[in-house]
């Protein structure tokens, strides 16, 4: 996120939230919206296929097709245009690219986007009056805008939006992704990515290279690794050998459950570090019990960069050890195979910590962003969002103020493309996923929790009053099967008007009818993320 | 912001315009009894507890809706007041269950609080009809006993102000009087989202969660980070005999300011569930030397063996350091996890590139 979320929930004059299920999946900062909407009168934009919990308050509530979020975000854009909306002044000082951008903007008119959206015309005039009368306006997005083959698109033409609105680098503006899990951000900025060190420095840079080479000893080679979507695969192509997961289910959560099944059933050496045998455990060669957050000392970054502590409240349970020990205590071994590969006098070539506070100081001396930060400052109860450029600087609550990160603020021009599946004769509905309030992800946690149970037990997938009539589901049982190209499951269903007819939305939270069965691996071609959010299926009552 | 200054029992205290005289007291740390107030809500003046003398005020004004204002003498203990206030409080309890070592809220009830300072003794002189209602346990995670319940109204005000809900109201009028979800149905036929925000406001045993069933008071309490979703609430984990017993939110984070979700404060259990992997587990073939291109993963050689953790993280290290001698490193992918640490994630990162000498590491951003 740009904005800080108290930021946006006190200061913006309006919202657009697109593809994010806000008051479910982030349910704190979705009852600060709320309040914001109720108690400030702050018009809300939502943009979802399915009407979602806060799309009931919302001011406008365009229910555009899924996959088609371009063409909508650029046909705001023309008329705000048309409407001499656009912030001339930020557009001529801190952006390039303007006149790229309004070439292709000028394509997308009204009624041609309504036809490629089903969004009706005047709804779409009304959303961008709001957008071009109260600013600034704070965009909020999560994985229905990500999910897509044009995943990155999507997120470019939100970007150009903002830039073309002038709210960027100020209170309540901004471009806001809501991070997932509680602490994604934390493992994108330190090195859990396949082209980046920590920090973003980028594995390819040899600036880069040599900088951790002389900290750690040893040199990468400059070359970006795969991505989860790729390596997984490539077991079967014959080059990957060994997979080393730490605390992730991807038997439930990556895409094409059966072709992912089959590679880690074929993989040389599997490594499972995880709280329970999950649905990955019978393909794991070996099982190192690690512990949940309660059992350790340590950091989360949240959505808005924000670094805070997580205390230790008991002990590991059982002989499970915090991870970092873990990892540390195999670093160890493995070096102590082949200890000719390592430099043993650079600064940070050992893994003897004897705290995570030590990890975090290692951490600041390596990591821009993260140079000012250590579990002292934290303690104090200092508010730190990244970057914090050193120890006596105070973080940077707002990104992009006076100037973007790298300058200018580019806009990309950009094109409507379809999803890789549309529905046809014979997967006549389009499925998307996603998770529900009560259940998390993969559904190990909270498929433990007895009152979580109670209130959500199995899986339901919701499917449209008009649908379910046409499927023949009539009360009772009102069990489905749903097929796609790529799998089957069986499940119940909740005839819903929240999902449009010809909809149906699945998760991903029960082994049993997991919507990962059924979803395809296409990838967007830079960020390399699944399309979980069209699949094409066909519904039929059991 | 305007700064207006006020004195309250002899005390000299600047605050920002706007402020109540409760909130005047409160920043000057002087103690005025209340129920039904919180710094989180609008003022309401049910309880009558607060009442103060203020020159130039006639009667007893309630601190909490009295709005501060420039020079205002403000005198929180008299003998009026006193007077008054039990009056209150007896008229309160006259109608409150008045078994407290078997109520849920015992010991951290503030109706119990407010009574012991006040004072109240003897025998109650209000003496009359006494409510009684079903329990409604139809919530999976928090029951309502309004038989305690004393009508402050913060859990209609926590889930309207805060959660933006709406879940309850007051119904009902005079005596009959109560807090209900529409159309008087049990609160699991209401729109309530379990956020346990009227719970953790409740300031008597009307309230409560079911885990607070089983245990009696915490004995430890620890301010930790959720590990749900990224918005990353600020958490207290309260803790007996070494084990969780609950979690509520923590006011003293500006992510949340005391507020969760259902998954933040009830979905804990996990932590502590029987399907723990507690030892380290091997598959047998591992243990016996042989190859895993020649076993049958039907036969014993891949049932799991539990293990100590020199066996396992030597048998993981050589297997390892092996795949990359034979296949080199880029063969080795590492899934990192968004629910872990920073510094774990860090570490993972460092074994991917430094220890392995690959780029191949990700984890679940993408899903």
């Amino acid at each position: 996120m740009t904005n800080a979320m108290d930021d946006i929930a006190e200061n913006a004059e309006a919202f657009f939230i697109i593809g994010s299920n806000t008051t479910s999946q982030h349910p704190v900062f979705g009852t600060k919206l709320r309040r914001a909407i109720q108690q400030r009168g702050t018009p809300l934009i939502v943009a979802d296929p399915r009407r979602i919990d806060i799309s009931d308050i919302a001011t406008i509530h365009l229910q555009h097709k899924g996959g088609t979020d371009t063409a909508l975000i650029n046909g705001l854009s023309y008329l705000i245009l048309q409407n001499g909306h656009e912030d001339k002044e930020f557009i001529a000082k801190r952006t390039e690219d303007f006149e790229e951008y309004r070439a292709v903007i000028q394509d997308y008119p009204p009624e041609k986007v309504s036809e490629i959206t089903g969004v009706p015309v005047e709804m779409l005039k009304e959303a961008a009056e709001i957008m071009g009368t109260h600013k600034p306006m704070a965009v909020m997005w999560a994985m229905g805008i990500t999910q897509h083959i044009k995943g990155v698109r999507n997120v470019m033409a939100l970007a150009g939006l903002q830039m073309l609105l002038g709210n960027m680098g100020v209170q309540g503006g901004g471009t806001n992704p809501l991070r997932g899990q509680n602490n994604v951000q934390g493992a994108c900025d330190l090195g859990g990515l396949p082209n980046n060190f920590p920090g973003y420095q980028k594995v390819f840079n040899p600036d880069v290279q040599k900088k951790f080479a002389d900290a750690w000893g040893r040199g990468t080679a400059p070359k970006v690794g795969k991505t989860v979507t790729e390596l997984v695969p490539e077991v079967l192509e014959g080059n990957t050998h060994a997979i080393y997961v730490l605390g992730e289910d991807p038997i439930m959560s990556d895409p094409d459950t059966k072709h992912i099944r089959a590679n880690f059933e074929a993989c040389d050496f599997v490594v499972l570090q995880e709280l329970f045998e999950s649905e990955t455990a019978p393909y794991a060669d070996v099982l190192l019990p690690g512990s949940s957050f309660a059992e350790k000392t340590g950091t989360f970054t949240n959505t808005e960069r924000r670094v805070q502590m997580v205390r230790q409240a008991i002990a590991p349970i059982g002989d499970s050890r915090p991870d970092w020990h873990i990892i540390s205590d195999l670093a160890k071994r493995i070096i102590a195979l082949t200890p000719e590969l390592l430099s043993l006098n650079a600064p940070y070539s050992g893994w003897d910590y004897d705290s995570t506070s030590a990890i975090m100081d290692e951490i600041a001396a390596l990591t821009p962003q993260y140079s000012g930060i250590s579990h002292e400052r934290l303690e104090n109860g200092e508010r730190l969002q990244w970057p914090v450029k050193g120890y006596d600087h105070p973080g940077t609550p707002i990104l992009h103020v006076g100037e973007f990160a790298h300058g200018k603020g580019k806009f990309k021009p950009i094109e409507h493309v379809p999803p890789t599946e549309s529905p046809d004769d014979e997967y006549p509905y389009i499925m998307s996923t996603g998770r529900v309030l009560y259940h998390w992800h993969g559904g190990q946690m909270t498929r433990r929790v007895e009152g979580i149970m109670k209130v959500y037990g199995e899986s339901l997938v919701e499917v449209n009053p008009d649908d379910a009539a046409n499927i023949g589901l009539n009360g009772g049982e009102n069990r489905i099967r749903l097929t796609s190209r790529h799998g089957t499951i069986e499940s119940k269903a909740l005839i819903t008007e929240r999902v449009p007819p010809g909809m149906v939305y699945a998760n991903f939270h029960f082994p049993e009818a997991s919507a990962n069965e059924l979803t395809h691996a296409s990838l967007d071609p830079v960020a390399k993320i699944p399309e979980y959010k069209v699949t094409a299926v066909k519904v039929e009552k059991v | 912001m305007k700064k207006i200054t006020l004195t309250i029992d002899h005390k000299k205290i600047e605050v920002p315009e706007g402020s109540t005289v409760l909130d005047a007291a409160r920043a000057a740390e002087v103690y005025i009894p209340t129920l039904c107030d919180d710094p989180l809500l609008e003022p309401f003046g049910a309880c009558r507890l607060c009442i103060v003398e203020i020159d130039g005020y006639r009667g007893l004004p309630t601190a909490c809706s009295t709005p501060a204002a420039d020079g205002m003498q403000v005198r929180t203990s008299s003998a009026m007041i006193e007077t008054n206030r039990k009056t209150s409080m007896n008229l309160l309890l006259s109608d409150h269950p008045l078994d407290c070592q078997h109520c849920v809220a015992n010991m951290r009830c503030d109706l119990q609080y407010v009574a012991a300072y006040v004072g109240v003794r003897g025998d109650n002189p209000y003496q009359g009809e006494k409510r009684s209602y079903e329990l409604d346990d139809s919530n999976a995670f928090y029951n309502r006993d309004l038989d305690m319940c004393i009508l402050c109204g913060k859990c209609v005000r926590a889930c309207d102000e805060i959660q933006g809900r709406q879940a309850i109201s007051f119904g009902y009028r005079g005596f009959s009087t109560k807090i209900t979800a529409p159309f008087d149905l049990p609160i699991w036929e209401s729109n309530c989202e379990s956020c346990g925000r009227c719970v953790d406001m409740c300031p008597t045993g009307a309230l409560f969660d079911k885990s607070q069933l089983k245990h009696g008071l915490p004995t430890g309490e620890t301010k930790t980070t959720c590990p749900y979703c990224g918005v990353g609430c600020g958490l207290i984990v309260e803790t007996k005999n070494g084990e969780i017993i609950g979690v509520r939110g923590d006011r003293e984070n500006s992510v949340n300011e005391g507020h969760t979700c259902v998954k933040g404060r009830y979905g804990w259990e996990y932590v502590q569930h029987p399907d723990r992997v507690k030892k380290p587990l091997i598959r047998k073939y591992l243990l016996e030397g042989k190859k895993k291109s020649e076993i049958d993963k039907s036969s014993s050689d891949w049932e799991w063996a539990e293990t100590s953790w020199d066996t396992a993280l030597d048998i993981t290290a050589s297997n390892l350091a092996q795949i990359r001698d034979s296949h080199g490193a880029d063969s080795i992918g590492f899934l990192t996890s968004a629910k872990c640490l920073n510094e774990e994630n860090y570490l993972m990162n460092k074994l991917a590139r430094q220890v392995i000498g690959t780029n191949n590491i990700d984890h679940c951003a993408r899903l």
